[in-house]
């Protein structure tokens, strides 16, 4: 078994409000230094089988489809992670 | 003939009740749809409330957008039917393409709940000709998800083609681009809005008006416009 991960980040022109609010609470609690924040998501998508390049581009459409929003997200990385735990 | 308007339940719909009942207060018969069936049953016009569907899993609206019943709401808005997209049901018809942009946080973070202002800048939709251009109308609003984003390109657009259909006034309470409250497909059959004017529809139970507390009806004319154009072209 296999598992594919996915990343999904709003676009960089679109205001990420909730970025913004965890970039103002870091220096808050003393992490100082970090200049801007963004906040995405990770989808882990496991697979019974191999990951085929067929699986692949059908997890790629379903990224497009389902799991982003085009018209504010990005799906910004698609990759593999095996049974180790280890990202191709 | 009476009217027969059909209101659409999804997992985690909230208003669909309150939109039945506005519906009927505006002479209509109020249809209930389910999101799981694919049949309109014969309505001449479709609500789709507010509330939080697939409990804003992903994004909002992002789920029900694939529900068996909106697929037969797609083919029925782009064959003209008037479709109304309520707070929820406007970022569902977002996620659907019926209408351009997206929902995202509100930019200060909170949940609103408000009366607001409004300015009806398209009186022609088929949810809009029972106002005047320019009318100022207070309805509730109510969303954490509430701020309407797009890009230049489109905002020009739907400035150029007259099709942002409602602004805020006096505050913009989520940061929604260029005020923007509610808007309409080229054809104008396809309203959507983050207000919520079926909370403004009895005397009583709506929002403060000039006459007296919790008196303000200035939702009911959504209601009462589909209508009259539905008997119109009966």
């Amino acid at each position: 078994m296999a598992t594919i991960l996915v990343h999904v980040m709003p676009k960089p022109e679109i205001l990420d409000p909730q970025g913004k609010a965890v970039g103002s609470a870091l220096p808050r609690l003393g992490f100082d230094g970090i200049a801007q924040v963004r906040q995405g998501k990770r989808f882990e998508l496991t697979v019974d089988g191999d990951v085929t390049d067929e699986v692949l581009a059908k997890v790629r459409e379903a990224a497009q489809t389902l799991l982003s929003n085009p018209v504010i997200e990005d799906v910004v990385e698609v990759t593999v992670m095996d049974a180790t735990g280890a990202v191709a | 003939m009476t009217a027969r308007i059909g209101v659409v339940t999804f997992p985690g719909t909230l208003d669909d009740r309150d939109a039945a009942r506005a519906v009927r207060l505006a002479g209509a018969e109020a249809v209930p749809l389910f999101h799981a069936d694919a049949d309109l049953k014969d309505v001449d016009a479709v609500v789709l409330p507010g509330g939080f569907s697939y409990g804003d899993y992903l994004r909002a609206g992002a789920i029900s957008r694939f529900a068996p019943i909106m697929e037969t709401v797609v083919d029925a808005a782009k064959g003209g039917m008037p479709v109304l997209g309520i707070c929820n049901g406007f970022q569902v018809l977002t996620e659907v393409h019926l209408l351009p942009g997206s929902m995202i946080k509100n930019e200060h973070l909170h949940f609103i709940c408000r009366d607001q202002t409004l300015r009806v800048e398209n009186a022609e939709t088929a949810w809009t000709t029972e106002y005047q251009a320019d009318e100022e109308i207070v309805i509730p609003l109510k969303n954490q998800d509430g701020q309407y984003v797009a890009d230049e390109r489109t905002l020009d657009e739907l400035e150029g083609d007259g099709r942002v259909v409602f602004r805020y006034v006096g505050w913009n309470p989520n940061g929604s681009r260029r005020d923007i409250a509610g808007i309409t497909n080229a054809r104008g059959n396809v309203v959507g809005l983050m207000p919520h004017p079926e909370h403004a529809v009895e005397p009583g139970f709506g929002p403060d008006s000039r006459d007296a507390g919790r008196h303000g009806i200035d939702g009911l004319a959504f209601f009462t416009s589909a209508i009259k154009g539905l008997l119109a072209s009966a």
